[in-house]
């Protein structure tokens, strides 16, 4: 059976508070998940606090503050700042976001970090997306075609561009699939929001001339019709794109191809 | 042992089933069907209110009023044993009490099909 649970060795603690605010300034309370694979020890939360005044205004430079000042174990990652690149998605205040792109002043009182939720943690805040990135490579994510390649470029209408608008601007940052209750449930055989929404981009591209096989492959009890239609994923995604409907999508063109 | 298999084959797993939509659709077909059904059981509750034996047998002995329940019964309970199935492929891991509990669900949804089916035709025609 599913489990509700967490086991034993993943129950977390209440760990260490490594500074306290001293002096005037715009002080704020942060309570990080921290787990090592190097010791034996259950996953912990530590507590730091961070003078706003000193940082940057996003969630991510608090975190770079406490990596530089404070604790130089802490582990995320990190790269653009800037919410292009995908790397620093994480649990902050509860839901699924860049630390980038989100402002302190959007969280009220403590901020709460966890990595992304129901995934292997590899440390701290750095969770194993081993997983995410095959399921992305098994929709094969590039143009399929079989007419002789042309000598320019394969030509495309600007009516059937704009319909990849929404879909190709997706950054891979995981957000959605870990906010989505069914892929924690079978993430091992459901695709999850983030590869079906890039497997409709390709199913829609009109340059594309695989697109039977690519909904064969879809269409499966786990790997598409898992989705329940929860739309965590559309709530979820930094980016502001819509997954959910994506799949909504997917399984109108399941059925318009039936009938 | 370590597990050396790849990434990408165990996403792949088995392949697709290339069957999914046939489920889809019959969800929604019928999800759609128990609406109208549903209320005209509601309103037949309703007239039925304190009837006795009798009183409810002659209104099953019409087709108008029998018929539709005949159908209310068929299509919900298609959609019960499409719905439980997805909760119990959400939530039941092991391959072998999945499948008992796929065919238990079949099971009983048969058995309360049929149940229903013979108690309206029994009181339909009367005997």
């Amino acid at each position: 059976m599913v489990e509700l649970a967490l086991p034993k060795n993943s129950k977390i603690t209440e760990g260490r508070t490594w500074n306290k605010p001293r002096g005037k300034g715009d002080w704020r309370e942060f309570r990080v998940y921290r787990w090592s694979p190097d010791d034996d020890e259950n996953p912990r939360v530590d507590t730091y606090s961070v003078n706003l005044e000193e940082c940057g205004p996003m969630v991510l430079d608090a975190l770079i503050k406490i990596k530089s000042d404070i604790d130089p174990t802490l582990t995320f990652r990190r790269s653009c700042r800037e919410g292009i690149c995908g790397s620093c998605a994480m649990n902050i205040d509860g839901g699924n976001n860049l630390a980038c792109t989100l402002g302190m002043d959007e969280i009220k009182g403590t901020v709460k970090v966890y990595p992304l939720p129901h995934q292997e943690v590899v440390k701290d805040l750095v969770p194993d997306l081993t997983n995410f990135y095959a399921q992305h490579r098994s929709i094969q994510p590039w143009l399929q075609t079989e007419t002789t390649e042309p000598p320019s470029e394969w030509k495309q209408s600007r009516e059937d561009r704009e319909k990849l608008d929404g879909l190709y601007e997706c950054i891979l940052c995981a957000c959605c699939s870990t906010s989505c209750p069914s892929y924690w449930w079978n993430s091992d055989r459901y695709l999850g929001p983030a590869a079906l929404l890039q497997a409709y981009r390709w199913v829609i591209d009109s340059r594309d001339e695989a697109t039977g096989e690519r909904l064969d492959n879809l269409e499966d009890p786990f790997r598409l019709y898992r989705c329940h239609t929860i739309l965590n994923c559309s709530k979820a995604c930094p980016k502001g794109l819509n997954p959910a409907k994506a799949i909504a999508e997917l399984k109108k063109k399941m059925v318009e191809r039936r009938y | 042992m370590a597990d050396m298999r790849t990434p990408l084959n165990k996403v792949r797993g088995l392949g697709s089933a290339k069957e999914g939509a046939d489920h889809f659709w019959r969800q929604r077909v019928t999800a759609l069907a128990n609406i109208p059904l549903t209320l005209f059981l509601v309103v037949s509750i309703a007239l039925l209110a304190g009837g006795d034996h009798a009183q409810v047998a002659a209104y099953l002995g019409s087709p108008l009023a029998a018929v539709p329940l005949l159908a209310l019964v068929i299509s919900a309970a298609i959609h019960m044993r499409l719905g439980m199935q997805v909760i119990i492929e959400d939530y039941v891991y092991g391959e072998g009490a999945k499948v008992l509990c796929l065919v238990a669900n079949t099971f009983f949804t048969g058995l309360v099909a049929l149940t229903c089916v013979y108690a309206i035709i029994k009181l339909s025609l009367g005997s």
